[in-house]
C-alpha cells in the first residue's frame, strides 16, 4: 500500500501535463493529499513493523546485474515518508496562486516528491539512486523558472553540489557494489566490508550525502539556492531535499560502514557543531528573511548531523525526529516568508520593519511567531524534543561538543527573534500617517490557512507527543549496527 | 561454395547496396524533370523549393530497403563465416548490424526535418552506401575487410559532409574531415601491415595466438599503436578530434547525425573486436599502480584525454553543433572506458554505452535541424524561447540532453552505471578508480553546458529577431512524421533508461 505513494504522485505529474490549466492545482492537491493520506495510514497502522526493513516489493529488474525494484519500509523511512508528505501537501497550498505555466510547476514539484518518496522507500542501492538523482533536475527548473533573485545562478549552484554529491555517492555506492557484489540493502546491512574499504568509501560517501543534508563548508548551495526558489520550491528544500541526504547518510552510509563510522565520527562531530555555530552567527547579520530562513536551515541540519554523529540509540533517534521537526518547521517558515514576500515585494528586513505587517496580516504574524518559536526550540514544540534528545545523547559520546552547542542555540533564538521583529512588529517610525497607506492588502487566503495551519499542528502534536515518533524511529535505530553502547 | 549461398549470408548488404541504386535512379529521373522545370521558368531568379514529392518518395524507399535489410538479418543462420573471417555471421555481428540499421533508418527519417538539400536522391543513396559500409565493418573478423568497410564508411561520410554547395562551411567540413580520416587511414593501414607482417595472417581470431613476441616488442607496440590511431579518429578521441567540431558544425545536420550514431556504434563495435580478440596478448594494465606496456593503456590515456578535453571545451561553446561534437569527445572519452576493462563485461558496457549515446544524438540533430530550418541557424541563441514556439521539440531535447548528462531514470543514468561498475570492477583493488573519478568529475562538468542549452529553451525570450522561416505546427503534415521519429526516440530513451535490461541482456547473450 505505501509503495503507492510514489506511484500516485507519479500518476498525478504526468496526468497535470495533459489538463487545461485552471485543473493543474486541484490535481496536485489531490495526489499529494493522496500521498499524504496513504503515509499516515501505513504510519499509524497496528500491525507494521516499525523496527524491521520489511519489504514490500521484490521483483528483479536488471537481473543480470543484480538489481531488483525492491521498497521496504520501517520506522524511520515512515516518519519521512509522513513528513513528505505534510510538506508536499502545504507547499501545495502555499503554491495556489502560481500564475505561470501552472502546470509545469506542479509536474516539476510532484516530481520531487515523487523522488523523494521512492528514495524514502528504496531499499536496492541502485534504486535508491536512480530515486536520488532524479530530484536534482526538476529542483533546477522549479528555481530557475519560477524563483526570484538571483535564480538562475541560484538554481545552477544548487544543481552542481546536488550533482557533487551525488557523484561522491556513486562511487561510493560502486565501492560497494564492486566488493559486495550486491545492491539490495538489507543483504548489504549484514555483509562485513573490508576495513580498508570502509575507511576511505565511509567519508566518501558521507560527504557526498552530506553535501545535499547541508554539512559546512559544503553548505553553501543551501541559502542560495532557498533565496533564489519560489515560495513551494524553498519548502521543498527545507522539508524534504535536505532530509534526503541525511536519510541517505544514515541508511547507507552509516548503516553499511560501522567501523568507518567509528573512524571519522568525531569529524563529523566536528563539522556539525562548526555548522550549527557558523550558520546561525551568519545568520544573525542577514537582512533578507529568506537568507535568515536558509541559514537556520544549515544549522538546524547540523544537530541531524551531530546526532549521527553521537551514534547512540538516543542521538541517532533525536537526529531522525530533528529530520521530521525541521522538514515541517523549515517548510512552515519558508511558507511564511513566501506569504510576505507576495504581498510586500520585499522580503528586506529593514524595509519590513516599517510596515507594522502584524496589523495587516494577523494571521500571518500569529503563525509566524508560532514557527519562530518552534525554531527556536521552545518546549511544547516538536524542534525542542528533537533538539533535546540529539543533546542527551552527544553528551555521552562527546560532551565539550554540547557546550559549545548550548551557545549556538542561543544564536539560533538572538537571529530568530530578530527576524520576527523586524518583519512583524517593525516600530513605525515614520508616525501613522505616511505608511498606513502602504500596508499590503490581503489577509492569509484559505489555502495558506490551512497549509499553515496543517503544519503547526505537525509540529505542536509532535512536539506535546514525541512518543508519537520515538516509538516507532527508536526500534528501527535499535536494529541498526553501528550503535556505540 | 556456390554463388547462392554467398549471396544468402550476405543478403542484407546486397538489399541496402539494390537499395541505394534504385534511390539514385528515382532521385535522377525526377531531380532531372524537375531541374528542367525549374530553368524554363522565366524572370527574376527566385530561391527554388523543391517539392515535397520527390525527397519524399526517396526517403520512403530508403527507409524500406533498410527495414527489409534488417529483416533479412533476423531471417539470417546464426553462425557462419566466410572467407577466413571476412564476413562472419554471429549473434553479436546480427544485433550491431541491426541497430546500426536502425540508426541509419531514423536518421534517413529525419533527414526532411532539416533544410532540404539538392539531389536528394543522391544524397540518400550515398548514406546507404555508408551503410553498407557499416555492415561490413561490424561483421567481419578481418584485418582487410575492415579496412575496407572503414574506407567505405569513411568515403561516403566524406561527400555527405561536404554535400551541401550552398554553405561554404559544409565543403570546409568536408575537406578538412577527408585531409585527417585519409591520413589517420594510412597510418591505420601502416599499423594494419605491421601486425601483419609479425603474424602472417590478417585474421583476427588467428592473430592473437601468434602475437608470441613480449608485449614490449617495438615493432609490435608501433604496431598496435599505428592501427589504434584510426579508430580513434573514426570515435573522435582526443587527440585525433579536430575534425570533429567542424564537421558536427559545418555538416548537414542528418550527416552530423549519421556520423555521431552509425558510424560510432560501428567503430566501437570493431575496434572492440580488434583489441579484444586480436590483441588480447598484448592487453597490458592501466591500474593506477601496476601499469603494464599494452593497448589498455593508450585506451586509458586516450580516455582520460577525451574526457577532460571534450567537457572543457564544450563548456565555452554558443553553437550547439560545436558543443554536441565536444560532448561526443567526452562521451567517446567514456565508452573507451569500458574497452580499459579488457574483459567481456566491459565489452558489453561499452556497445551499450554507444548505442544509447548514438540514440541520443539521432534525436537531438534531429530537434537541431528543425530549429536550424526554422531560425536559421543553431547557436544557443537560436534555441531560445524554443519551448514556446513548440513544446515537443523542447521536451524531447530536454529528455536528449539529460540523457546524455546521465540523469535518471533516462538511459544515459544506466549506461553511465553500468560502465563505471564494470571498470571499477575489473582492476584489482579499484585499479580504475582513477578513470572512474576522472569520468564523474567529467559528467559533473557536462551537466552545466547541457542544463544551459535547456536553460536557454526553457527559460530565455526568443530572439525578438528570430526570423522565423516555417510555422510550426504539429499539425502541419510535412513534419508530422519527423517529430513522431523525434518521439519515438525520446521515448526509447526513456524506456532503456527504465528497463535497461532489454538490451543488455541481449548484448550479453550475443557473446555465447
Amino acid at each position: 500500500m505505501i509503495a503507492w505513494t510514489i506511484y500516485l504522485t507519479f500518476a498525478g505529474a504526468v496526468f497535470l501535463l495533459l489538463l487545461p490549466r485552471p485543473l493543474a492545482r486541484w490535481v496536485a492537491l489531490a495526489t499529494t493529499a493522496g500521498g499524504l493520506a496513504i503515509g499516515a495510514t501505513a504510519f499509524f497502522a497496528r500491525q507494521t513493523d516499525f523496527a524491521h526493513f520489511t519489504t514490500i516489493v521484490q521483483v528483479p529488474w536488471v537481473p543480470t546485474l543484480g538489481m531488483n525494484y525492491h521498497l521496504a519500509v520501517d520506522g524511520i523511512s515512515l516518519t519521512m515518508i509522513l513528513v513528505t508528505g505534510l510538506t508536499a501537501l502545504a507547499a501545495v497550498l502555499f503554491s495556489w496562486k502560481v500564475e505561470t505555466r501552472p502546470n509545469e510547476f506542479f509536474f516539476w514539484l510532484l516530481l520531487v516528491v515523487a523522488g523523494s518518496y521512492g528514495v524514502f522507500l528504496s531499499a536496492d542501492l541502485f534504486l535508491f539512486f536512480v530515486f536520488y538523482e532524479l530530484v536534482i533536475v526538476p529542483k533546477y527548473f522549479l528555481i530557475a523558472i519560477w524563483g526570484s533573485t538571483n535564480k538562475e545562478y541560484g538554481a545552477m549552484k544548487l544543481t552542481l553540489y546536488s550533482f557533487l554529491g551525488g557523484a561522491l555517492v556513486f562511487i561510493g555506492i560502486l565501492a560497494i557494489y564492486t566488493s559486495a557484489g550486491s545492491l539490495d540493502l538489507p543483504q548489504l546491512a549484514r555483509f562485513s566490508f573490508d576495513p580498508w574499504l570502509q575507511t576511505w568509501a565511509f567519508p566518501v560517501l558521507f560527504l557526498g550525502f552530506a553535501v545535499l543534508g547541508g554539512i559546512w563548508p559544503l553548505h553553501t548551495w543551501a541559502p542560495t539556492g532557498h533565496v533564489a526558489a519560489p515560495t513551494a520550491g524553498s519548502m521543498l528544500l527545507a522539508g524534504i531535499v535536505m532530509k534526503l541526504g541525511a536519510y541517505g547518510a544514515l541508511r547507507v552510509a552509516l548503516n553499511l560502514f560501522p567501523l568507518g563510522f567509528q573512524v571519522w565520527s568525531k569529524w563529523i562531530a566536528l563539522l556539525a557543531v562548526i555548522g550549527i555555530i557558523y550558520a546561525a552567527a551568519v545568520a544573525l547579520r542577514q537582512s533578507d528573511l529568506k537568507f535568515v530562513i536558509g541559514y537556520s536551515s544549515v544549522s538546524h541540519m547540523g544537530f541531524v548531523l551531530l546526532g549521527f554523529a553521537a551514534g547512540n540509540l538516543l542521538g541517532v533517534s533525536g537526529a531522525v525526529l530533528q529530520m521530521f521537526s525541521h522538514g515541517v518547521i523549515g517548510a512552515l517558515l519558508f511558507a511564511l516568508a513566501g506569504a510576505i514576500y507576495y504581498r510586500t515585494h520585499t522580503r528586506n528586513l529593514n524595509d519590513l520593519s516599517t510596515m507594522r505587517l502584524s496589523r495587516a496580516m494577523p494571521f500571518l504574524a500569529v503563525a509566524f511567531v508560532a514557527a519562530s518559536a518552534a525554531s527556536m526550540g521552545i518546549p511544547g514544540f516538536s524542534g525542542f524534543a528533537a533538539e533535546i534528545t540529539i543533546l542527551i545523547g552527544t553528551w555521552k559520546t562527546f560532551p565539550s561538543a554540547v557546550g559549545i552547542t548550548g551557545v549556538g542555540m542561543v544564536l539560533v533564538a538572538a537571529f530568530t527573534l530578530r527576524a520576527l521583529k523586524k518583519s512583524f512588529f517593525g516600530e513605525d517610525r515614520f508616525g501613522h500617517g505616511g505608511h498606513e497607506t502602504h500596508l499590503p492588502e490581503g489577509a492569509a487566503t484559505l489555502a495558506e490557512q490551512l497549509g499553515a495551519s496543517l503544519l503547526i499542528f505537525a509540529t505542536l502534536a509532535v512536539g506535546l507527543y514525541p512518543k508519537l515518533l520515538l516509538d516507532r524511529i527508536m526500534p528501527a535505530v535499535e536494529t541498526m549496527r553501528f550503535l556505540k553502547p | 561454395m556456390s554463388y547462392l549461398e554467398l549471396l544468402k549470408l550476405a543478403a542484407p548488404e546486397a538489399i541496402v547496396v539494390l537499395t541505394a541504386l534504385m534511390v539514385l535512379t528515382i532521385g535522377l529521373v525526377t531531380g532531372r524533370r524537375q531541374a528542367g522545370a525549374t530553368v524554363s521558368v522565366a524572370g527574376p531568379p527566385r530561391v527554388a523549393r523543391p517539392p515535397d514529392s520527390t525527397p519524399g518518395i526517396c526517403a520512403l524507399v530508403a527507409a524500406l530497403g533498410l527495414a527489409v535489410a534488417a529483416g533479412a538479418i533476423v531471417r539470417l543462420p546464426g553462425h557462419a563465416m566466410l572467407f577466413h573471417g571476412m564476413l562472419v555471421i554471429s549473434p553479436l555481428n546480427s544485433l550491431f548490424q541491426i541497430i546500426c540499421l536502425v540508426l541509419a533508418f531514423f536518421t534517413v527519417l529525419l533527414v526532411r526535418s532539416s533544410r532540404p538539400l539538392p539531389n536528394h536522391g543522391e544524397y540518400l543513396a550515398i548514406l546507404l552506401l555508408g551503410t553498407v559500409g557499416l555492415l561490413l565493418l561490424v561483421g567481419s573478423e578481418e584485418l582487410l575487410m575492415i579496412f575496407i568497410g572503414l574506407e567505405l564508411t569513411g568515403l561516403s561520410l566524406y561527400i555527405m559532409t561536404a554535400f551541401d554547395k550552398t554553405e561554404r562551411a559544409s565543403a570546409e567540413a568536408g575537406m578538412k574531415y577527408f585531409l585527417f580520416g585519409s591520413m589517420a587511414s594510412a597510418v591505420t593501414l601502416f599499423g594494419l601491415s605491421l601486425v601483419y607482417g609479425l603474424t602472417g595472417t590478417t585474421s583476427l581470431a588467428e592473430i592473437a595466438p601468434r602475437l608470441t613476441t613480449g608485449p614490449g616488442a617495438p615493432l609490435l607496440a608501433a604496431g598496435i599503436i599505428m592501427s589504434l590511431i584510426g579508430f580513434a579518429f573514426k570515435v573522435a578521441a582526443a587527440p585525433f578530434h579536430l575534425w570533429a567540431p567542424d564537421v558536427y558544425q559545418g555538416a548537414p545536420v542528418s550527416t552530423a547525425a549519421f556520423i555521431a550514431s552509425g558510424s560510432k556504434v560501428a567503430s566501437f563495435v570493431v575496434l572492440g573486436k580488434i583489441v579484444l580478440v586480436g590483441f588480447a596478448p598484448a592487453n597490458g594494465s592501466a591500474a593506477w599502480h601496476a601499469m603494464v606496456g599494452g593497448w589498455t593503456p593508450i585506451l586509458a590515456l586516450l580516455a582520460a584525454l577525451s574526457i577532460l578535453l571534450g567537457n572543457f571545451v564544450a563548456l565555452v561553446q554558443k553553437n550547439v553543433r560545436r558543443l554536441l561534437a565536444y560532448s561526443a569527445v567526452a562521451h567517446g572519452g567514456y565508452t573507451l572506458l569500458g574497452l580499459v576493462t579488457a574483459g567481456r563485461e566491459g565489452f558489453s558496457a561499452s556497445l551499450f554505452y554507444t548505442t544509447i549515446y548514438a540514440v541520443t544524438l539521432v534525436g537531438a540533430f534531429g530537434v537541431v535541424g528543425f530549429v536550424r530550418r526554422e531560425t536559421g541557424g543553431d547557436d544557443l541563441l537560436h534555441f531560445a524561447g524554443l519551448r514556446d514556439r513548440s513544446p515537443l521539440l523542447a521536451g524531447c531535447m530536454a529528455i536528449f540532453m539529460l540523457s546524455l548528462a546521465g540523469l535518471p531514470p533516462l538511459a544515459g543514468f544506466f549506461g553511465k552505471f553500468y560502465l563505471f561498475s564494470v571498470a571499477l570492477r575489473a582492476g584489482e583493488n579499484h585499479g580504475l578508480l582513477w578513470l572512474v573519478v576522472l569520468a564523474l568529475f567529467g559528467s559533473l562538468i557536462s551537466l552545466y553546458y547541457y542544463l544551459i542549452v535547456l536553460k536557454v529553451i526553457f527559460l530565455d525570450e526568443p530572439m525578438a529577431t528570430a526570423p522565423v522561416l516555417e510555422d510550426y505546427e504539429l499539425g502541419a503534415r510535412s513534419h508530422f512524421l519527423p517529430k513522431m521519429t523525434l518521439l519515438v526516440l525520446a521515448a526509447a530513451v526513456l524506456l532503456l533508461g527504465i528497463l535497461p535490461g532489454i538490451l543488455v541482456a541481449r548484448i550479453l547473450a550475443s557473446f555465447g
